[in-house]
């Protein structure tokens, strides 16, 4: 008898208000290891909120998040920065630190959580800028780079440690159609090559049909539909339907 | 008249709100504070970031500290002269000026000018990351974001402070040689002599330490304001400005307390 593997992530009953605001109503879900999972709304419907309970960043006023057997919204300290180790987050803004060079931006989680050398760290840094097409840039500091190269800095940082999830916050937004198309293409590389689990925030259908194998429809904190691409446009949400038959590019 | 009870009670109300805020600010400034001094005791210690952290708000200070401090000495000169000439004491003045640099003037005008130079820094350098979400991202890495960012700062601060308090001193004194000199052409040898022939260790002491709390004060009053900032870049500017007025008015209430505190403990000091 074999006993199925627990899910990378599982959000059960979450809900979340920032003051008087309700941002997530009893929100339930759970991503397969290996999957694209993609979680779709309109501005303001609490998906960001989502990925930063999934990380920690947040804590649910009711509910529990777990991330493998680790129920990570009652962990802290030192047990919260292991379940941290094995999830990359790239940041809508890329939230690059800019007081360090770009590749000391991707080296820093290695310098910070692994013995390697500084060649060894730097080797991997480069590595990793190569896999985004920034290996050029290696010295130089966020602030000359353009918004496209930031967001693919990100990716290269969110990479570094080789996360088995990666959490991906808007990564068309502000971002040209053939960027955007790069950036997703880089996702899908990843997770065909590593068996990363992609959890995806876009309101970009195009981006959203390429990575999602699952996707989930938030509208005003609550889950409106969810599925696989084709079973959302033939939901019987007319709010699904027109959402995505839209063509919004982010 | 019932309108005017109607005020009365909405200013009430208004007032009683502002106060509780305050005072829950009060309290997580408290709880933040004592986080920052229990950390900074505690392993593991983030010894590459406090060294850069050093260099950022010591050293790089240093030469804002020593220009003023020359300029500071030679007004005091000027004006100890002014005094002691009425009495022909001018014999005098290279010790007082020494006692006054040693004992207050140093270490409180330290104290302000790092506060302004430090505290504005460090208040808007956290707020511009925890706006751009650098503060978040450093989580989102596994690293503690308060231990990397806040207690470095604070470490630094209690370690540069006393430094540069004595580095203001000497600068002071030296602005005080170059105005004497330039009226009565004394050496420096003779300056140093009769300036250190009144003050002691328990002169020096006491006065430098305190300004380990002037810069505890400056850093956890800095970065609580920065590292809680919100409302984007109006937001950075307005913790930027609170961190120098508050940091500021917190370092003279505190140094009435820790002058009152010196005297009690070392009564020579008080002589």
């Amino acid at each position: 008898m074999t006993t199925m593997a627990p899910p990378a992530v599982r959000l059960d009953h979450v809900t979340k208000s920032f003051g008087a605001r309700r941002v997530l109503d009893d929100v339930s879900l759970e991503v397969r290891r290996g999957a694209g999972f993609v979680i779709l709304g309109r501005s303001g419907t609490g998906k960001s909120v989502t990925l930063r309970h999934i990380i920690g960043l947040v804590r649910p006023d009711s509910g529990r998040v777990f991330v493998h057997d680790d129920e990570i919204s009652a962990l802290s300290g030192e047990a919260l920065a292991g379940v941290r180790r094995h999830i990359g987050f790239l940041f809508q803004s890329a939230a690059l630190f800019d007081s360090i060079s770009v590749g000391e931006n991707v080296a820093f989680p290695m310098r910070r959580h692994t013995r390697l050398t500084d060649r060894e760290i730097r080797e991997r840094a480069m590595v990793k800028l190569e896999s985004v097409g920034l290996e050029k840039d290696y010295d130089k500091m966020p602030g000359e780079l353009s918004g496209g190269m930031r967001k693919r800095a990100g990716l290269a940082r969110a990479m570094a440690l080789d996360p088995v999830i990666l959490l991906v916050d808007e990564p068309s937004a502000g971002l040209d159609p053939i960027t955007s198309e790069e950036i997703d293409q880089l996702l899908l590389d990843l997770k065909r090559r590593e068996g990363t689990t992609l959890i995806v925030v876009t309101h970009n259908i195009p981006s959203a049909r390429k990575l999602g194998d699952e996707l989930v429809m938030l509208h005003e904190g609550r889950i409106a539909a969810r599925g696989t691409v084709s079973e959302l446009e033939k939901s019987d949400n007319e709010l699904v339907r027109a959402f995505m038959a839209s063509t919004h590019a982010g | 008249m019932v309108r005017a009870l109607q005020l009365s009670r909405v200013m009430l109300d208004l007032a009683s709100t502002r106060t509780t805020t305050n005072l829950a600010a009060v309290g997580e400034f408290a709880a933040f504070a004592g986080n920052a001094a229990r950390q900074a005791l505690l392993p593991p210690f983030e010894a590459r970031e406090t060294v850069r952290q050093l260099y950022e708000l010591g050293v790089r200070s240093a030469p804002l500290i020593a220009v003023s401090g020359v300029a500071v000495g030679v007004v005091l000169s000027m004006h100890t002269r002014a005094s002691l000439e009425r009495f022909g004491a001018e014999s005098m003045i290279p010790a007082g000026l020494a006692m006054a640099l040693v004992r207050e003037t140093g270490p409180l005008t330290a104290g302000l000018l790092l506060s302004g130079r430090i505290g504005a820094g460090i208040g808007a350098e956290l707020g511009a990351m925890r706006v751009t979400e650098q503060i978040d991202a450093l989580e989102a890495s596994a690293v503690d974001a308060f231990r990397y960012l806040v207690v470095t700062r604070v470490v630094a601060c209690v370690i540069a402070l006393p430094i540069l308090t004595t580095v203001m001193n000497f600068a002071g004194m030296l602005g005080g040689f170059l105005a004497e000199t330039a009226v009565t052409g004394m050496s420096l040898g003779l300056y140093f002599d009769r300036a250190f022939a009144l003050v002691d260790l328990t002169d020096y002491v006491p006065a430098t330490v305190k300004t380990m709390v002037f810069g505890f004060i400056i850093a956890t009053v800095s970065s609580f304001l920065g590292f809680t900032t919100s409302s984007g870049t109006e937001g950075v500017g307005r913790a930027s400005t609170r961190a120098v007025v508050l940091s500021s008015i917190l370092i003279i209430v505190a140094n009435v307390l820790l002058v009152r505190l010196i005297f009690f403990a070392f009564p020579e000091a008080a002589g």
